[in-house]
């Protein structure tokens, strides 16, 4: 990598060992994808990482050293949702001692990511990008990024750059206020090797469209046609929550960091298919591709017979268009069944701005909280990580969280069906 | 019969061991996430059947590529600390972004070596298995008894 001669004094150390180390591993990780130079970062920051756990210390070593040198992001960020919810998710004492135990760093780590630039105490959601929590990036711009379905979403929806880093090099990037220059910065990496041919009858799950996309292009860039027959253009909520979807269940089974949608995603309105490469590949999604990958999810309950005790509906955290889906659905289905509340606790998990404009009609938030759901901020993976919530029959609609955890997928209207009789149909107990 | 393959060297260094082979992506972050806090040297991710309960830090890990959460170099980071990373990656694609994050904060931050070859081919992935004796040189040879 050609280095300006500024960069090369900080790679030699005359800035000091913390700065050296902090360039280093940054030149090398660009180096092995080729990279030329680093280029400067001009858009907003996200951290991927809130969560510390017995078992990290060397990452709280490191952050440590950067702090103890006086660094801090040249922008303020915002970060991944904190772990822990234990007043909005009924918590046993055995339970919270778990969670005490396992994440007994995570004070200490919270004062260090507000050393490092961390905006707030209220800026803890995957998806920054939501207009109540502000972190949006704009078209074009350049940016270090880690969050996988943050990733995905601000690249493919709003236009902006981002590669998919690993944590803490996003991190150092933004500290250093630059970037290699590679992968999905660059026109030439954010063509598609493939054409996904969308032909199901019926506009398909984007969750699991999303698995089906990750697992098949793995890390590239797909091409969807077929699928703009299903979704309005990119302003309008119901699109940009599909897409929210879709593209964490491509990222986390799979690695994507973007995707176009004839039609509908800003490159592949300004380019259509010029984005496609010359020899690229096609893909053709069914009917049958999207039961058959659902039927291969695993249920990793300790009992599949199991009754579900609690559903978590929200990774990525959902919109506030979401969140009143959901709210609607269930009053829907409560009415329609003559009852009052779910069986299944329920938890819809959103970031603290979307939750206070919810109960900015109290009326809402009162029903909401009788049909016996909540709010809650957390993240349903970091949650799932307790052993002991990871040993009970856990429902969930992600494929992130599916992925991650032991929590057992069922589509929408599978789910809502679940939560509110209790029974999984076509199981022992139904 | 053994057989000699030349990739990149990521990170270097010389080492004979067993074989681990996963003949699809590594998500570290769904391998080490449940097991990180005891330290479990188990791969915990139950979508990986060639790898899932497999034990990783006393094998050469072969892969395509890695996969998955980008927190997954923060894992394999801190696995490196704790003991529990694999004692080698091979990779038989260009390394990912993710995975070969960790290896190299592991390396400049806590100088612990994870060593590291890339673009192999896909001839060794297909021809290696389970329990096959690997030697891997300084310059990027991988011979595969």
């Amino acid at each position: 990598m050609q280095l300006t001669q500024e960069e090369l004094e900080i790679f030699n150390g005359e800035k000091g060992p913390v700065m050296q180390k902090l360039m280093q591993t940054i030149v090398r990780f660009g180096d092995c994808f080729g990279a030329k130079k680093l280029v400067n970062l001009d858009g907003p920051m996200h951290l991927v990482n809130t969560t510390a756990m017995a078992g990290l210390d060397s990452i709280y070593d490191i952050l440590d050293q950067l702090i103890e040198a006086g660094f801090k992001t040249k922008q303020p960020f915002t970060t991944d949702p904190w772990p822990m919810d234990m007043v909005n998710i009924k918590t046993t004492d055995e339970e919270r001692a778990e969670f005490l135990r396992i994440y007994e760093p995570q004070e200490r780590y919270l004062k260090q990511l507000l050393a490092l630039g961390l905006i707030n105490e209220e800026a803890f959601s995957c998806a920054c990008y939501l207009p109540q929590i502000g972190n949006i990036p704009k078209e074009g711009q350049r940016l270090a990024w880690a969050e996988s379905s943050a990733v995905v979403y601000v690249n493919s929806v709003l236009g902006a750059r981002t590669n998919r880093n690993s944590a803490y090099i996003e991190l150092f990037c933004n500290i250093l206020g630059k970037a290699p220059e590679f992968g999905l910065l660059k026109d030439e990496n954010r063509k598609a090797p493939w054409l996904v041919d969308i032909q199901t009858s019926k506009k398909p799950n984007g969750q699991v469209l999303g698995s089906v996309i990750g697992r098949k292009v793995v890390e590239d860039v797909p091409y969807i046609i077929g699928l703009d027959r299903f979704l309005t253009d990119i302003s309008d909520f119901d699109t940009q929550d599909y897409l929210k979807d879709l593209g964490a269940a491509a990222a986390s089974n799979g690695a994507v960091g973007l995707f176009h949608v004839e039609n509908v995603t800003p490159e592949a309105l300004r380019y259509g298919r010029k984005l496609l490469l010359d020899d690229y590949q096609t893909f053709v999604v069914t009917d049958q591709v999207i039961e058959d990958t659902v039927v291969s999810y695993p249920v990793l309950w300790n009992n599949k017979d199991d009754t579900p005790v609690l559903c978590l509906i929200g990774c990525p955290h959902l919109s506030l268009n979401q969140v009143n889906y959901w709210y609607h659905q269930i009053e829907k289905e409560l009415n329609n069944r003559n009852m009052k509340s779910l069986a299944v606790q329920t938890v819809l998990l959103t970031a603290k701005p979307v939750i206070s404009e919810f109960k900015k009609n109290p009326d809402d938030f009162e029903k909401l909280s009788a049909f016996g759901v909540t709010l809650s901020n957390t993240c349903p993976i970091m949650y799932m990580n307790n052993p002991l919530c990871a040993s009970r029959p856990v429902i969930t609609n992600s494929n992130k969280a599916r992925t991650y955890s032991t929590s057992r997928f069922f589509e929408d209207s599978e789910l809502l069906d679940i939560i509110v009789s209790g029974k999984i149909k076509g199981g022992k107990n139904e | 019969m053994s057989k000699s393959f030349k990739g990149r060297v990521i990170i270097n260094g010389k080492l004979t061991g067993n074989a681990l082979v996963t003949h699809q992506g590594f998500n570290i972050c769904a391998t080490y996430f449940r097991g990180i806090t005891v330290k479990s040297p188990l791969c915990w991710d139950q979508n990986n059947k060639d790898l899932y309960q497999k034990t990783l830090n006393d094998k050469i890990l072969c892969l395509p590529k890695g996969i998955g959460s980008t927190t997954g170099g923060m894992f394999l980071q801190c696995a490196a600390d704790n003991g529990i990373a694999p004692l080698a990656m091979l990779y038989s694609e260009h390394v990912d972004s993710v995975s070969v994050a960790g290896i190299i904060i592991s390396d400049v931050w806590n100088d612990k070596k994870i060593i590291t070859v890339d673009e192999l081919g896909d001839e060794f992935l297909s021809m290696v298995q389970d329990g096959d004796k690997i030697t891997i040189e300084e310059d990027g040879t991988v011979i595969v008894e």
